[in-house]
């Protein structure tokens, strides 16, 4: 304990020294931040330390136990991936942001209270951002914009429901929190924006598409599995996630069907996994807990490696769209290779790694008797393997010969890919180990005979039909084209606000120049040329209109133009006048 | 980045030729059958009773999969795709 530090130390401000050091050093310092760190979190035993009063509470920077652990263990593991995956990166806006990006989703997973969550949290946004904006194009930058504003709005929205709540219960620490009040509405749905839920998700598929090469990898794995954990830990069982989830679950497979960009077609079926994960967390029995975690890890490895693999086929042929692309099998057999093995575990095909957990959470929801649940999580089983499983290898590697004949991937993101296809298979053979990670303890046993049996069917099933609907020609043929989600409602719903104020507020503006800048001046300006006749003449137009009483008024008009220009009044009227004016000052002085 | 003429006389690939794609085809549609087939042999185990009827997987696999693209091209197609450029006008 003496010497350790905690746990988000390292990578952070190791992540800040980066660029104080070029070449081959900070090749090697970027591998080794991570396994450093990794080093350092084993001497943690389970308990809270680093204990600090703040305010009338405290801070505690590091609270070990086993879910912290496992989601800590998954997370130093796909930190060094993604960095021996980017390791030809040589632009130290990507080098800090990505290590302090994995730095920042540790430290929130270890944070024993709410403020330091809030932090790290904050600290996740930042960083993410740069790793969209270091793409350096105009759509990047849009999308950076985006995404930053979506999680700034669902940070402050985080923050207003610890105030409430810290104030209202009187303690910061970040437990079990459970739907009920206000504040805790306001904590979900602040998590809940990293979470990608429907409606709030489309940040997701806009900016991870956008973002850079390696930066995607990195994107993939930190900000929606942090939010997993936060809801793991504040919010098991409440049953509104499970609706949330089945919605995950089902609604991005529409899309990732009709998408172009591979690398958003993926970004969709990373909310349809996160949706299994949300509706575990919502059943919240033990085993139902141990599957969203367990699914969290395994997605971590093979969702990382899909990004991989598109990424790779983007880095080579500088193409990513299912129109461009084609017949690659040839030059890049082994980045096909590991592709293959990652859509057999997102597919969660026996003996690779998604079928040890997506079944725990299918298992827990039939327990529960939740059978349109289960209904719905097994339409999203076949769809997976539908978009994820066939699509993204077919249209990449398979398909029509795009003419595209390029080099291998680099070996650093061999090995990295290499790593994880390794690590999908021997999960998917030898469950036990991650099992006995989990934070309940469990026996589970996801190979029976009828289990393997069911889920081939279902999955060679699906292939069938993808397979009958190509050769058809009924498959959706990939276009060109953008697909409209619910950031509609800010991208475009954005500018009609924008467009009708500038109407509403540019009108009233229009007309109060007319009025009172142009008109009323003029009107003044013409009135005080001659005052005195002006108000002789309106006023006797007054007396005659109401008085009805008109005789050669045109004279009348005359005299007074003549005598107001000339200033030549009779003697009588002056007087007359004069003396009115006299007695009106009196009266007034003698009343007062 | 990389992109070169196709050279004619690179030297034909796996899945190049057709015949190789039948035979993978003949292969998949034997596996089809098999794991169809087996059902008949051993009677599943499952939480809900429907779960051991007899191609309850296959079917729901099948018939989930062509909704899917049926709903996907013909409803949410047409609903949200838009031109490329949609964004930047």
């Amino acid at each position: 304990m003496i010497n350790a530090l905690p746990p988000a130390t390292i990578l952070i401000l190791g992540g800040l020294l980066v660029p104080l050091f070029k070449g081959r050093t900070r090749q090697a310092l970027l591998l080794l931040l991570p396994v450093i760190s990794f080093i350092n979190l084993l001497q943690l035993a389970h308990g809270s330390y680093w204990i600090y009063p703040f305010l009338s509470d405290q801070i505690i920077l590091a609270r070990v136990d086993k879910l912290s652990l496992i989601f800590g263990y998954i997370f130093h593991l796909v930190a060094f991936l993604s960095a021996l995956y980017a390791l030809h990166v040589d632009d130290a806006v990507q080098n800090v942001a990505g290590t302090v990006y994995a730095g920042a989703a540790i430290g929130a997973i270890f944070a024993g209270d709410m403020f330091t969550l809030f932090v790290f949290w904050e600290m996740l946004t930042i960083s993410a951002t740069f790793l969209i904006l270091a793409r350096r194009t105009e759509r990047a930058l849009g999308a950076g914009f985006r995404y930053f504003m979506v999680h700034v709005a669902g940070g402050l929205c985080l923050l207003a429901g610890i105030i409430m709540h810290v104030s209202q219960t009187g303690s910061a620490a970040f437990d079990l929190i459970g739907l009920g009040t206000t504040a805790s509405w306001f904590i979900f749905v602040g998590i809940g924006v990293n979470c990608a839920w429907p409606f709030l998700h489309p940040w997701l598929t806009d900016a991870y598409p956008e973002a850079t090469i390696t930066g995607t990898i990195f994107l993939s794995a930190f900000t929606t599995k942090t939010a997993i954990y936060a809801l793991a830990r504040a919010f098991p069982g409440t049953e509104e996630l499970i609706f949330i989830g089945g919605a995950m679950a089902a609604f991005p497979i529409f899309y990732a069907v009709i998408e172009n960009d591979l690398r958003r077609v993926l970004a969709y079926s990373l909310i349809n996994q996160v949706g299994f994960m949300v509706v575990g967390i919502g059943i919240g029995t033990a085993l139902s807990i141990n599957g969203a975690v367990a699914h969290a890890f395994n997605d971590l490895l093979f969702k990382g490696l899909l990004f991989m693999t598109m990424g790779a086929v983007m880095y080579r042929t500088g193409k990513i769209n299912a129109t461009d692309l084609g017949g690659l099998y040839k030059s890049m057999p082994w980045t096909c290779g590991f592709c293959i093995v990652g859509a057999a575990s997102i597919s969660a095909f026996p003996l690779f790694s998604g079928f040890v957990s997506k079944s725990m959470v299918m298992e827990a929801a039939a327990h529960g008797d939740m059978r349109w649940l289960w209904f719905i999580l097994l339409f999203a089983s076949a769809g997976v393997f539908h978009h994820a499983g066939i699509k993204i290898p077919f249209f990449a590697f398979y398909s029509h010969d795009s003419g595209i004949r390029c080099k291998e991937a680099p070996k650093h993101m061999l090995l990295a890919m290499g790593i994880s296809a390794v690590l999908c298979i021997l999960i998917g053979c030898f469950p036990q180990y991650l099992y006995s990670m989990l934070p309940y303890a469990t026996d589970y046993q996801p190979y029976s005979i009828s289990h393997v049996l069911a889920q081939s069917q279902l999955l060679i099933f699906s292939a069938l039909a993808f397979t009958l609907l190509l050769l058809a020609g009924i498959y959706p043929a990939e276009i060109r084209s953008v697909n409209v989600d619910a950031d509609w409602i800010y991208r475009k719903g954005g500018r009609q606000i924008y467009r009708f104020c500038r109407w509403a507020f540019d009108g009233i503006n229009e007309w109060a120049n007319h009025i009172f800048a142009r008109q009323l001046p003029q009107l003044l300006a013409h009135f005080f040329e001659e005052p005195g006749g002006n108000l002789q003449r309106y006023g006797y137009r007054l007396w005659v209109e109401s008085s009805g009483v008109a005789n050669n008024h045109e004279k009348v008009d005359q005299d007074i133009d003549r005598r107001s220009r000339s200033a030549t009044y009779p003697v009588g009227v002056s007087v007359l006048l004069a003396v009115v004016i006299l007695a009106l000052v009196s009266t007034f002085l003698y009343l007062r | 980045m990389s992109k070169q003429p196709i050279n004619m006389n690179e030297e034909l690939r796996m899945f190049d030729k057709p015949e190789n794609v039948k035979r993978l085809l003949r292969i998949f549609y034997a596996c089809v059958v098999v794991s169809l087939a087996i059902d008949i042999f051993y009677h599943k185990h499952g939480i809900f009773t429907w779960e051991s009827f007899f191609g309850f997987y296959s079917a729901y696999g099948f018939v989930a999969c062509v909704i899917l693209v049926i709903v996907a091209k013909y409803i949410l197609r047409p609903l949200v795709m838009r031109k490329e450029d949609y964004y930047n006008d």
